[in-house]
Order: C-alpha cells, then structure tokens, then sequence
C-alpha cells in the first residue's frame, strides 16, 4: 500500500474552491515534486496531508490512518486537535519561511519536539540533535538563535527540526522560496541527500532543476486538479498538456 | 566673475591656515537651565519655610500603623494584579475562542469591568449586603454576604476585576502578535494546542505582554489607596488614622508618599529585569 493517498481531494475558502478533486498516491521512499502556477492549490493539498487544513471532501491517508479523522462504523469522524496532533508526529513539515522558535537556539529548537511531543530524556535527545545538526552541516551554530543565522541555515536547522521527530514523511513547502539566491544550493543539497538517505518527501518547488535530477515523479497542477504526472523526464522535457507546455515555456 | 580670493565682510582676505573654527553658541540653554535650577531652589527653599514638622516624618514612616497599611497595600496589590493576570488569560482566550459565547461573554466581561470606575465598583462590592443578605449556591453552600464582604474582600474584587478586564486586552494582544507561523510549526512537529501555548505562543507573546503590565501594576499599587473609602487600612487610612490622634496631616501623608514611591521604584526595577529575561534574542 502506498505511504500516502489521496483521492478526491477537495477544500474551499469561503466560496473558492482551491483543490478541485485531487487523487494522489506516494510510495515509500518515493520524492514527488508538485509543480504549477501559483494559486494552483500546490501549498493547501501539502497543508492537508498534515491536517493543517481541513479537507471538504475526498480523504487522505497516511501510511493507513486517514488524516485528521477516525474510521468507525463505515464513517469518518474528525478528530479533536490534541488527536490530530499526535498524528501528525510521524509527518515533518518544512515551511517557506523556516517559522523556528526566535526564542530558542538551533540546538533547542530540534530538541523542542522529541523532549516536550514526545517526552524523551534530555540527554540522548541532545546527541540526536547534535548529530541532525552535523548532519544539515550546522553542527558549530547549535547555540546560535534564529536571528543570527542566514535564511539558508535557518531553513536547514528546520529541516533538522523536523528530522528530530523522525517521521515517516517529509513536506516541503516551497523551502528555497524566501532565500536568497546564493543560499537556496545549501538547503537543496541537504533535500537531496535526504532523497538519497530514502525519506518519502513532497515537495512543492519552483526548482525545476532539483524536479529534475531528485524526483521520481512530477505532478503538475492548475486551478486545483492534477493536469499532469510522470516521471520528470516525460512531464519536464516532453509535456503533453498544453498547459503545462505554457508553464514550462515561461520557468524554463 | 568668480575670483580666486575669498574676503569676509570687512574685506579682508581669508587663508586657510589662519582659520579657528567658532561653534555655535546657545545661549538660551544656558538661560533656560538657570531657570529650573531657580525654580527648583525657590521650591525647597519654600519646603524649608512650610509650616511642617519634617523632623516628625521619619517617625510617621516608620510607625507600627503605617507598617500594617504598607504590608496590607502590598498584599491588596499583589493579590489583585495575581488574579487579574489569571483572569486575564482566561479572558483573553476567551475572546481569541472559536465559541462564540464564550466570544461574546468575553467582549461583555471587558464591557463592563473596564466601563465603570474602580471606585464604584469597590463600594459595590462592599455594599452587596444591601441586596444579598446570602451568597449560596442553592443546595451547596450558604454564607451570609456581611460575614464574606470584609473591606479586603471588596477591594480585592473591585481592583482586581477592573484589572483584569485591562489584562485580558493586553494579554490578546500579545497572543496576537505572535506570528501564525510559530503555531503552525508547532503542530507540525506534533504539539498539542496546550503545549504549543506553553512552549511556543506565550513565551513570544511575553515580549509585548510585560511592558503594559508593569505599567499597570504601578497604576494598582497606587489605586489601592481607593480602598480607603471602605476603611480598609492601606497606606492612606492609616496616615489618616495616626493623623486623626496629632493633627500632623501632611507630614503623615508625606511618610505614605515616601513609601509608594519606595514601591513603585521597586517595581520598576522587577519590571526593567523581566523585560530583560523575555527579551529579543
């Protein structure tokens, strides 16, 4: 079975409707990349594979728990948010603007979630996340606070925040977008040697570079529905929906 | 034409190594600072002319009665702003809550207990006798109101109910200032709602949080004077109290003056050190 599906996946914000039907599957240790426009609804179906979002319709389920909700007697029931909260300890989340704790260092912002989620002793979790830290090549800012690293650094320091809770699972949502140009190398290099390490990742990326040479497979969507899926030399080199031909023109 | 030489005003021509270079004067700095000091002086030099024991004041500072209206202001205002912070925060959730009673009876709490006087609202409290010979919850308890309505009692609620109303804003504040995102990452690594408010929101909400609260706890350590309409015997009552047998009102009052200045120069340091500890990193 795969890690993740999706199917029919639907969500509106007040009377716009942003995912219109979205069915999606994710092997284990699969890297899938969602391309497309913005306001394509690329951001809010990553949002609802955590349940940072409630779904409308459809369901997703995440290595066999449906997400957000309860399987009894033939329905789903919505779980309350403490629940909800438990599940989503097997899935990390990487966001565009790194969102760390200003008020703790690197080191006690990996720590954060096995020591207070998970209530681990300090001791070992400490040397877990000195070696996540080694890991995003950070080892020597473990003290350092958010504000005096750079935004590629901070966006590792999340990646080893997220690493921490050692999921099942990794979301990407647009990691390289608030970074400046020279920085966005380190946080990708640190992306694909996940890919490499196996972790099952989504990722949502304007990086048709890093589609290209880490993904197994490329979804592209407009308007909310999946428009096209493959293998990122069929979608990226040899698209066959006009609009992804359109999209292409212009990022490439 | 322009020429190679520059004259000054009498014609003379200027080089430049011979210049000394003139600041500008201020003049009237120096006139206006003679001025306070003046009036300063003329101040104390009428303090030392006033009809006033100073020498009986140290006594009045440090007089049993003046001790016991001290300790019973410190503990009015600490017990006051303690449960207005408590209240406050539940307030303030309430208001920030997705139930919408619990949304309304917040709006109608701060409506209502920031909309009247702290005045009033002690005398109401210490009067509630009038209307309410009992307080009981039918089948539970039952107190007479007179025996449960000490003064103590009906400042603490009439400061502290004010006081809270105000936290309750200042702590919403706070919570709000505190980007989404941090309650985003904070669930995404599992946090419980409880968790991400203790470890994440309100560390960062501190921040905005402590400046307005020091400040109104400098405003209750004075407010609790009100409670001297009810005879309840904080600093004022008991200059007043020592006063009544001597006759020396002002000098007994400006003992108690002394001792809220002491207070609140002490609170200002508390505040100094815990705007230090929840700083910006």
């Amino acid at each position: 079975m795969a890690l993740v599906e999706a199917i029919g996946v639907r969500k509106s914000f007040g009377h716009t409707e942003v995912l219109k039907g979205i069915d999606m599957e994710v092997e284990r240790g699969e890297v899938v990349c969602l391309l497309g426009p913005s306001g394509a609804g690329k951001s809010t179906f990553l949002r609802c594979v955590n349940h940072l979002e409630t779904i409308d319709a459809g369901r997703i389920w995440v290595d066999g728990v449906p997400v957000g909700f309860r399987a009894a007697g033939g329905k789903l029931y919505e779980l309350r948010e403490r629940d909800a909260a438990h599940q989503r300890r097997d899935v990390g989340m990487v966001f565009q603007r790194f969102n760390l704790f200003p008020h703790r260092t690197a080191l006690e912002n990996v720590m954060e979630g096995p020591v207070q989620v998970l209530g681990r002793g300090r001791a070992e979790v400490r040397a877990e996340a000195l070696a996540l830290l080694e890991r995003v090549g950070l080892a020597e800012k473990a003290g350092a606070y958010p504000a005096q690293l750079s935004g590629g650094q901070q966006q590792r320091v999340a990646i080893a925040r997220a690493l921490a809770m050692k999921p099942k699972l990794m979301l990407f949502d647009e990691p390289t977008s608030a970074l400046d140009p020279e920085l966005v190398g380190e946080v990708l290099d640190v992306m694909t040697s996940l890919a490499r390490d196996g972790m099952t990742m989504i990722v949502v990326t304007h990086e048709i570079g890093f589609a290209r040479s880490v993904a197994d497979r490329v979804v592209f969507l407009v308007d909310g529905a999946v428009v096209e899926s493959g293998t990122p030399t069929d979608v990226l080199d040899n698209p066959q929906q006009p609009r992804t031909q359109q999209f292409l023109a212009k990022v490439l | 034409m322009a020429s190679d030489t520059r004259l000054n005003d009498a014609g003379e021509e200027l080089t430049g190594k011979d210049l000394v270079v003139v600041p500008l004067r201020h003049p009237w700095r120096w006139f206006s600072g003679a001025v306070i000091v003046l009036v300063i002086a003329g101040l104390g030099w009428a303090m030392s002319e006033a009809q006033i024991q100073w020498e009986d004041v140290p006594g009045f500072f440090t007089h049993p009665v003046m001790l016991e209206g001290l300790l019973n202001t410190i503990v009015l205002a600490l017990a006051a702003q303690g449960g207005a912070i408590v209240l406050g925060v539940v307030v303030a959730l309430m208001r920030l809550s997705a139930n919408p009673v619990a949304r309304w009876f917040a709006v109608g709490y701060i409506w209502l207990f920031r909309g009247l006087p702290v005045l009033l609202q002690i005398l109401i409290w210490f009067n509630l006798a009038l209307v309410f010979q009992n307080i009981s919850i039918p089948g539970v308890f039952s107190v007479p109101t007179n025996v449960v309505m000490t003064a103590f009692v009906a400042a603490l609620l009439g400061l502290g109910l004010n006081e809270s109303a105000y936290m309750a804003e200042i702590v919403r504040a706070g919570l709000s200032s505190v980007d989404e995102g941090q309650t985003e990452a904070a669930k995404s690594i599992g946090m419980t709602p409880m968790t991400t408010l203790r470890r994440v929101v309100l560390p960062q909400a501190m921040r905005v949080i402590i400046p307005p609260t020091g400040n109104n706890f400098i405003n209750m350590i004075k407010g609790t004077s009100m409670a001297s309409v009810i005879a309840f015997l904080e600093l004022i009552h008991a200059a007043n109290n020592i006063s009544s047998r001597n006759l020396e009102i002002m000098e007994t009052l400006f003992a108690a003056a002394a001792w809220y200045l002491v207070m609140v120069s002490l609170a200002s340091v508390g505040q100094h050190y815990l705007e230090r500890a929840y700083g910006p990193r």
